[in-house]
């Protein structure tokens, strides 16, 4: 079983333009910014938009604009589970389940009830279960159905902090049971990582980079992702031994190799000094301590100046160098800690 | 402060009036009065089955209004709602040059058929339906549109078809308001005079409606028109009082 699709669309300022191959058992997490088109792919794999392209699932071609072919959504082997579970309100836990099966419908919903632990409310309305509870009853809903693509809507997103762990962990769990190809659409990195085996990232509408959770992290190609790895991201022209920053700076760094280069530093390797420092540090200029925000043991301070980078400094060092909002500061990075790879 | 008041006792007022002069000793006979019981009997008659005929049409009708846009759907909206501001009794001409011997449906109706529909019940049940359907429609289309997409979506997704859809999620999530529109609707028929009189005339037995023999009842026998208006009166209380929540809902 497979997912082979290419999906463009346009809608008034907005287009979509996205190739994606995804191989039953594995789970693709689509990552990206509000508005950057994923829940408009999850539709369009459903059915429930129309597009230009060419779908197809197991073989069977679902979309095929080229070929004027469009199976609708209710004739396609794909399930839908929406961020806020979108259970019929006028219905028993156990019709839900049983809505979408065709026969022996009580007894298998009952069945996927028990299996799950919901059996004892199956004969609840959707309104007397907790957010947790209703969001495993729409996960089984669809289950019960045996699509062969399962197509998840920030799933998570709409759960209280406190149960969210509970439900990823049944829902980590039945992944783990379910065949077919499972595409997340998710804001949430925790929940990207912990769920998914691939990550696709969307911004405006096209794939900027896709690859294992720890590929993407480590090597990332645009904002998002830097911030989602919680790293500096600069971009600039790569002159041998150094970097030509858009600002005109000259960033050190060993292979830096030549043409258009995107360079990440980690904040930890962001050294902050109260004057300018002595010995090996190649990249030192003046900043300015712009926000510091505490984040466990760590405090996170955003710099501007030359480079703009984010330091992680521990709380003692921001007592000796005086920093505060506001404070002058030399900003060092060594030439070996900065990490250059083609943009 | 006082133009509130003065606006409440503007409603007020006839209410009282209505009240305080009702010959109560001459109230209990009217009300047993055969006429009483043919009028209110054909009232409730005609308006159940308008509001049953609005209920048919009404419905997908008010679908068709949810599904489209721009301007198809403002001249299908303007012409849905025109029976609401347009004079009952214009309506009524409208309906005998349609429906009428010698009208535009009419006409062939009767040279094919001999089929006549105006001042008869049917005419009757067609004036109050041509009347009171918008407010269905108008409340069923409220309550389309309320209506999240997404429930209809993952009925699709789960495999239902179009038909299994409407009637299993659609329908049911819109009982609401379906009630109170089909509520407004029937109580709108109840009251339906123009519209009525000018296309189904005042025959006793077919087409004379409540209001109809208040009406004529003013002019003969007045004690009869206050029985018959405090009985219109009591019904319409009973639907504001059993309808509040949802109309302050819908409203």
């Amino acid at each position: 079983m497979s997912l082979d699709a290419t999906i463009r669309l346009k809608r008034d300022e907005f287009a979509l333009d996205v190739q994606l191959k995804v191989s039953a058992g594995e789970t693709v997490a689509v990552l990206g910014p509000n508005g950057a088109g994923k829940t408009t792919l999850l539709r369009a794999l459903a059915g429930l938009v129309p597009i230009n392209g060419r779908v197809e699932l197991n073989g069977q071609v679902l979309d095929d604009s080229a070929a004027g072919r469009h199976v609708p959504t209710e004739r396609r082997r794909v399930g839908i589970v929406f961020q806020d579970h979108v259970l019929f309100p006028h219905m028993t836990v156990l019709d839900n389940v049983a809505f979408g099966l065709r026969h022996d419908s009580s007894r298998i919903a009952r069945e996927w009830l028990d299996r799950a632990g919901l059996g004892d409310r199956a004969s609840a309305m959707p309104r007397e279960l907790s957010g947790g509870q209703a969001q495993r009853v729409a996960l089984i809903r669809t289950l019960a159905t045996e699509p062969h693509l399962l197509l998840l809507d920030e799933p998570l997103s709409a759960l209280d902090v406190t149960i969210r762990a509970e439900v990823r962990r049944e829902l980590s769990r039945q992944l783990s049971g379910f065949h077919g190809v499972r595409i997340l659409v998710t804001h949430d990195p925790l929940e990207a990582i912990a769920l998914a085996d691939r990550l696709v990232v969307l911004e405006h509408g096209k794939v900027v980079q896709s690859g294992s959770p720890a590929e993407v992290t480590a090597r990332p190609r645009s904002r998002f992702v830097a911030d989602l790895a919680g790293v500096n991201l600069l971009r600039g022209q790569g002159r041998g031994d150094h970097i030509e920053l858009a600002s005109g700076t000259a960033l050190a760094a060993p292979e830096a190799g030549d043409g258009d280069v995107f360079a990440v530093i980690h904040p930890r390797a962001v050294a902050l000094y109260t004057s300018r420092p002595e010995g090996t540090p190649r990249n030192v200029w003046r900043g300015r301590a712009e926000d510091l925000d505490l984040q466990g043991e760590r405090v996170r301070v955003r710099l501007s100046g030359a480079v703009p980078l984010v330091a992680e400094v521990t709380p003692s060092a921001v007592r000796e160098l005086h920093l505060d909002a506001g404070a002058e500061v030399w900003v060092a990075v060594k030439a070996t800690e900065v990490s250059v790879y083609p943009a | 402060m006082v133009l509130a008041a003065a606006g409440l006792l503007l409603f007020l007022l006839p209410l009282a009036g209505l009240v305080a002069r009702a010959p109560w000793d001459q109230v209990g006979p009217a009300l047993i009065a055969p006429e009483t019981a043919t009028a209110l009997g054909l009232s409730l008659f005609c308006s159940l089955s308008a509001t049953a005929v609005a209920l048919v049409l009404g419905i997908p009708l008010a679908l068709l209004l949810a599904r489209t846009s721009g301007t198809l759907r403002a001249v299908l909206r303007a012409l849905t709602t025109l029976p609401m501001v347009l004079p009952p009794v214009v309506g009524g001409v409208a309906l005998l040059l349609a429906f009428g011997r010698r009208g535009l449906v009419g006409a062939p109706l009767y040279g094919a058929f001999g089929i006549q529909i105006p001042f008869t019940t049917a005419a009757a049940v067609i004036a109050e339906t041509f009347v009171a359907m918008p407010f269905l429609v108008i409340a069923v289309e409220a309550g389309l549109r309320a209506l999240d997409p997404r429930y209809e979506e993952a009925a699709r997704a789960l495999g239902a078809t179009g038909w299994r859809v409407f009637a299993r999620v659609t329908l049911p999530l819109l009982r609401p308001a379906i009630f109170s529109g089909a509520v407004l609707c029937w109580a709108r028929a109840l009251g339906e005079f123009g519209a009525t009189i000018t296309f189904a005339g005042d025959l006793p037995g077919r087409t004379q409606t409540i209001p109809l023999a208040v009406y004529v009842a003013l002019e003969t026998r007045p004690e009869g028109a206050i029985a018959l208006s405090l009985i219109l009166l009591a019904v319409s209380l009973a639907i504001l009082i059993g309808m509040r929540d949802r109309w302050l809902g819908w409203l």
